[in-house]
């Protein structure tokens, strides 16, 4: 007995993709001499980085391009492009791993019979590539931010709240107190005492009297 | 009602989402990282000019690093491909390190100074072949500075500035095989020498501008060639011939190529029985192997040779650098019990050593393998030497004036198994002996730390009281601790050796490269397979060393004969070791220990029989009650096929040998081979616990998790879809997952998923089984989970059955009753590519599990098993919420704060090994690759014991307040009191 969900894969945009084709193919993919592999070339962009840029973050020196999942890994170049040599028509994956960002996988289409189209979308949100320019899709933060030390904090926590309460038992309740009548204060204290339910403010007396 | 009720539930997800979170300044108290680079194939210095020193080096896991020279540290560091492998590595325009890789088909050219790349060049390889990269030494500012790539045929001229190819020259010639570039100092000429099959010797005279071939020239040499050669000049070549019994001197750069040649017995004067060339590279010497003896021989002018030196027992021979003009220098390393000798040689006055040096080396990092040199211009204008030295146990060590400048323990790039053992009991009751000598060294410690105190210390004593802190700082005690978090972490490496890490900080304790693994003539190429526990004392936990099994083979085919280690995990010492007569397939650790608490082991040989170690009376006594249960399977992937086996009886061999047991084939399952290929096999950690059998339904109803130790994931793909992603198309791919029992063979479940192909990754817990592949239809990594509930014991919920005795509670649980199982599963996207899948274990199976997911990007994921739930909806119900059931979702969240690795990441990450400690909360994670990381997690926030972060002060400070609050309040009432009865 097999309980299988209907979330996956069962819808996929190939009308989209149909689509697509017919309008841009300005993705490079240049056939070598040799016949049957292709470059891909592509861009990873980071923001405040580009082609006019300083070249890449510090930390984004480290990142690495990879083809379907680790068959190839390729580096990015000081100017943010990545090459990818001699790859065989079909479809194919690239992954960007680069720490401290979040980069969606891209599906590249290489057209056998069109030799030199090439088409790219993310896989994570569907979006189509007119070109291979690969930016992140967000930043990551590894780390919980700790928060700057308040007195909300420390009222928040178990101990503050208990603290808090006794505050409260402590002013308020005799201000209540004082505002009850005091016939009835006395016939409160009386009924207890005939239950002998002893009272914190009972011992407290016996002890001192 | 509804609104608290969700609230709650929101609560609970943020706190389990946020388990594994971390604040910045908490990196390194529970975790550590280490950087590796690998065993050094290739260095290259880079001293010319003022400022960092370094050296450059390319490693066998496929590294390229630059290190630092005064201190081993990486100022950078690239991990290739894996189908990539570096062959050869320069320096050009002094600015940047070129690499040639894939067998001569990549170029790329990394910034020197922090490793960013320059420029990448693809070269079209049509066959492979040798390749060869040619640097010109010369590195100086003329403009067009060419590298010359040579690799499948065809000769590149790469400009060194932006790689450009500025020309390309084939050799078409059939079998061509090329063997050395030259260009005489300043000249406009290159030569390019080769063979071809048919022992014909090629040279091609090649414009080094224009890459115009000017003269092509060939001459057959009559007795043939090994194809073993050397250059030795500029225009000298130094050959075996093809019955390897004498040297051939080719001289190829005057107008047509001369040959001459001398048999190698009247070099050495005796017989030999081996001889290979070694590389030298000094103009007019090599060197040449022969049998033991290292020769040392110069070539006259008039192409004779002529031996300068021989050497007995040689390590190895660098390559020669360049001093001055015309003035070349070479090391050579010879070993002598613990010491390595260095000499180094001048080639103009070879007799005499420049400079000799003895060292001394810790024995288990073994013999030297290979050596680097540099020379650097001391005051005096004399020439200085540091030596690169790489060790038989993988690590590297720079050596300068006799010293060890520093050393880097690269073995543990290449971690092939490890294990984990716990540190000794800390004793309390100590003898007279040994108090007096702590009393001294508790005294020493004291007067040292007043020192410090009152700024008396020198540097040298700060280092010590350092050092003792660190030994006293809790985490890193050499003993056993309550929460179980202080362990030894026993790695087997490639290279044969064995290090104990310390669990607090990754500090080595001991290492031992063990002499068993060694390559000797018992024992060809020997390769290191499996660590296991040998011996858990239990019974004698307080004077008794626990022990460990380390599993290797001499040589690569699957008949080589086994050998079996056993070392002393406190010590490192080696106890005993086995050279075994049989091969081995298979280690089977069984449950069961002799009287002597050893774990027994069923090393399985390649013909199916078992062998029991250890080869005690008492063992076969305890294996022989228990012989009736033991099952296993192998898988054979060529064949497609799972096979069962168990124990038939005693070996039929000639000899009798009472530890030999034959098997007999129970069952077997074969798939098609025409569109099933196995591609995965996954079993249960044998030794993960379980807590309760029993999983509790929204409804109150209760479910029983299917819970074997025999049951075996199995997931088969269409061989078309075998290959890498890319290679297949939806319509050819599928993968089968299949759920077998191990003892009869039964297939308790199968799923298709159509257009679906590997890799796969999976891991088996408890009832469930996750597994991560590639769906080729959505063109996105998808993950499924499957869960099996045991339906048999379902029945039992009739509480009128229960009280009638009509229930099979009590009835045994085993393999051969056909159980009626219930399975459940769902599917998600998951984005990134998966290099290794593990599950958090703790100690009583209790906190909930996290999957741990090592991505492509070298980090590692915690992933709540929450959302790999088949039970998801996309809608749950209030009393789902209450369970903590999360709303399906088609992908599975990545929070980038729950990756354990934080901001590190283990490059080349291979494995994931979750370790319980002894606290029920927490998992210790070991994961590694080239680097190696360690931490401990807790998957369900640590219930069970204080955070660190937890305020002592804030705790005080309540309990002060909530005294003085007591205090006023009585004096307060007392002073009511008084004022009433007055009144």
């Amino acid at each position: 007995m097999t309980t299988t969900t209907t979330t996956m894969s069962s819808f996929f945009p190939s009308v989209l993709l149909l689509l697509s084709c017919l309008f841009f193919s300005s993705i490079a993919a240049s056939p070598l001499g040799s016949g049957d592999g292709y470059t891909i070339t592509g861009r990873v962009k980071i923001d405040g980085t580009g082609t006019r840029g300083f070249g890449l973050p510090a930390k984004l020196s480290n990142a690495k391009v990879i083809l379907n999942g680790g068959q190839r890994v390729s580096f990015i170049r000081a100017d943010g492009y990545f090459s990818f040599y001699n790859v065989p028509a079909g479809t194919h994956l690239i992954e960007v791993s680069a720490i401290g960002y979040f980069f969606s996988p891209v599906r590249v289409d290489i057209s056998a019979r069109n030799p030199g189209k090439v088409q790219a979308a993310l896989t994570e949100n569907r979006r189509v590539l007119h070109e291979l320019v690969l930016e992140p899709l967000k930043e990551e933060q590894y780390y919980e931010i700790r928060e700057p030390f308040s007195v909300m904090s420390l009222v928040k926590s178990p101990m503050g709240l208990m603290l808090g309460f006794m505050l409260i038992m402590l002013f308020v309740m005799p201000k209540m107190m004082e505002n009850m009548d005091p016939e009835e204060i006395r016939r409160a204290q009386e009924e207890m005492r005939s239950q002998g339910v002893p009272s914190i403010a009972n011992l407290l007396q016996g002890r001192s009297s | 009602m509804a609104v608290r009720a969700s609230l709650f539930f929101l609560f609970l997800l943020l706190c389990s989402l946020l388990a594994a979170a971390l604040y910045e300044d908490q990196v390194g108290i529970a975790d550590w990282h280490q950087k590796y680079i690998g065993k050094t194939k290739q260095a290259v210095f880079h001293t010319q000019k003022a400022g960092r020193k370094r050296v450059v080096v390319a490693t066998e896991e496929n590294v390229i690093a630059s290190l630092d020279l005064r201190s081993g540290d990486i100022y950078w560091r690239h991990v290739l491909g894996k189908n990539d492998p570096v062959d050869q590595i320069g320096i050009a325009l002094g600015k940047y390190v070129v690499t040639l890789s894939s067998e001569g088909s990549v170029l790329r050219a990394w910034n020197l100074p922090d490793g960013q790349m320059s420029w990448e060049t693809s070269i079209e390889v049509l066959k492979p072949s040798k390749s060869l990269l040619y640097v010109p030494a010369n590195a100086g500012v003329e403009k067009d500075n060419l590298i010359l790539v040579y690799g499948g045929g065809c000769l590149h001229a790469i400009s060194s500035i932006d790689g450009e190819v500025a020309w390309k020259k084939e050799f078409s010639l059939e079998g061509f095989n090329i063997q050395g570039i030259s260009q005489p100092l300043g000249g406009s000429i290159i030569y390019i020498v080769g063979f071809t099959s048919n022992s014909q010797v090629v040279v091609n005279k090649v414009n080094a501008k224009t890459g115009e071939l000017l003269n092509h020239n060939s001459v057959a040499y009559p007795r043939g060639l090994s194809g073993e050669v050397l250059q030795v000049s500029s225009d000298l070549l130094v050959a075996l011939d093809a019955a390897r019994s004498s040297l051939v001197t080719i001289n190829f750069q005057a107008s047509d190529i001369s040959f001459h040649h001398m048999a190698i017995s009247n070099l050495v004067q005796e017989s030999f029985v081996t001889v290979s060339l070694l590389p030298l590279n000094v103009n007019g010497m090599f060197a040449a192997k022969v049998d033991s003896t290292l020769v040392l021989a110069r070539v006259k002018d008039t192409g004779e040779l002529e031996v300068t030196e021989k050497i007995n027992d040689p390590s190895c021979v660098s390559d020669a650098i360049l001093l001055t003009e015309g003035q070349e220098a070479f090391a050579m390393v010879q070993h002598a019990d613990n010491r390595i000798h260095l000499s180094i040689r001048v080639n103009n006055d070879i007799a005499t050593e420049v400079l000799k040096e003895s060292i001394s080396v810790d024995p288990q990092r073994g013999h030297a393998q290979k050596i680097f040199i540099n020379n650097y211009v001391r005051t005096d204008r004399s020439h200085g030497f540091r030596a690169l030295i790489v060790m038989e146990d993988h690590s590297l060590l720079l050596v300068q004036q006799g010293e060890i400048v520093w050393s880097r323990e690269d073995g543990l790039a290449s971690i092939v198994d490890s294990t984990v053992s716990e540190l000794p009991v800390e004793k309390v009751g100590v003898s007279v002996a040994k108090v007096e000598e702590n009393l001294l060294e508790w005294l020493k410690g004291h007067m040292l730390k007043l020192k410090g105190t009152l700024m008396l210390a020198s540097a040298e004593d700060v280092a010590t009281i350092q050092g003792m802190r660190l030994k006293n700082s809790e985490k890193n005690k050499m003993t056993r601790d309550h929460n179980g978090f202080r362990k030894l972490i026993i790695v087997l490496t490639k290279a044969g050796k064995v290090l104990a890490l310390h669990t607090g900080d990754g500090r080595v304790i001991w290492s031992v490269l063990l002499p068993s693994l060694r390559e000797s003539d018992v024992c060809d190429s020997p390769i290191a397979l499996n660590i296991y526990q040998w011996h858990v004392p239990h019974h004698h936990a307080m004077d008794e060393n626990p022990s460990l099994l380390i599993v290797g083979k001499c040589g690569q085919s699957s008949d080589a004969p086994g050998v079996l280690s056993v070392v002393d995990s406190y010590t490192g010492k080696e106890l005993n070791s086995i050279m075994l007569a049989h091969s081995i397939a298979q280690v089977i650790p069984l449950p069961f220990t002799d009287s002597n608490e050893q774990r027994l082991h069923l090393i399985i040989d390649r013909n199916s029989d078992g062998h029991l170690y250890p080869r005690t009376p008492d063992s076969i006594n305890v294996f022989l009650r228990e012989m009736s249960s033991i099952y296993w399977y192998s898988v054979d992937a060529e064949k497609s096929m799972i096979r069962g086996h168990a124990l038939k009886g005693k070996c039929n061999l000639d000899s009798a040998d009472e530890y030999c047991f034959s098997s007999k084939e129970l069952w077997s399952i074969i798939f098609p081979s025409e569109s099933e290929k196995i591609a995965k096999i996954a079993t249960r950690k044998m030794n993960e616990v379980v807590h309760t059998q029993a999983k509790v339904n929204v409804d109150h109803d209760v479910m029983y998790k299917y819970i074997s130790k025999n049951i075996v994931f199995a997931a088969t793909v269409s061989p078309k879809a075998s290959g890498e992603i890319g290679s297949a198309t939806p319509e050819e791919a599928s993968l089968v997952a299949y759920l077998i029992d191990a003892v009869t063979g039964r297939i308790l479940h199968r799923v298709t998923h159509q257009g679906a192909q590997g890799p796969i990754h999976a891991v088996v817990s408890e009832n469930w089984v996750v597994y991560h592949y590639f769906n080729l239809r959505a063109h996105r990594y998808e993950m499924s989970v499957i869960e099996i509930y045991d339906q048999s014991r379902a029945v039992n919920k009739d509480v009128w059955k229960l009280i009638l005795g009509k229930h099979n509670l009590t009835s045994p649980i085993t393999s051969y009753s056909k159980p009626e199982v219930v399975v459940k599963t769902q599917t998600y996207f998951f984005t990134h590519s998966v290099k290794a899948v593990a599950v958090t274990a703790t100690a009583k199976g209790i906190t909930s599990k996290q999957v741990l997911i090592g991505t492509i990007g070298d980090q590692v994921l915690a992933l709540d098993k929450r959302f790999l739930d088949p039970r998801r909806t996309l809608n749950p119900s209030q009393a789902e919420k209450e369970e903590g059931i999360i709303p399906l979702t088609d992908a599975l969240p990545i929070i980038p704060q729950s990756y354990i690795t934080h901001s590190h990441q283990v490059e080349g990450l291979r494995d994931i090994v979750t370790i319980p400690a002894k606290l029920e909360s927490t998992t210790l994670v070991f994961s590694y690759g080239v680097d190696l990381f360690f931490t401990r997690i807790a998957p369900s926030r640590t219930y069970d014991s204080l955070t660190e972060d937890f305020s002592y002060a804030l705790l005080l400070i309540t309990i002060i307040a909530l005294v003085a609050a007591i205090i006023v309040t009585w004096i307060l009432s007392e002073k009511k009191e008084l004022r009433e009865k007055w009144r």
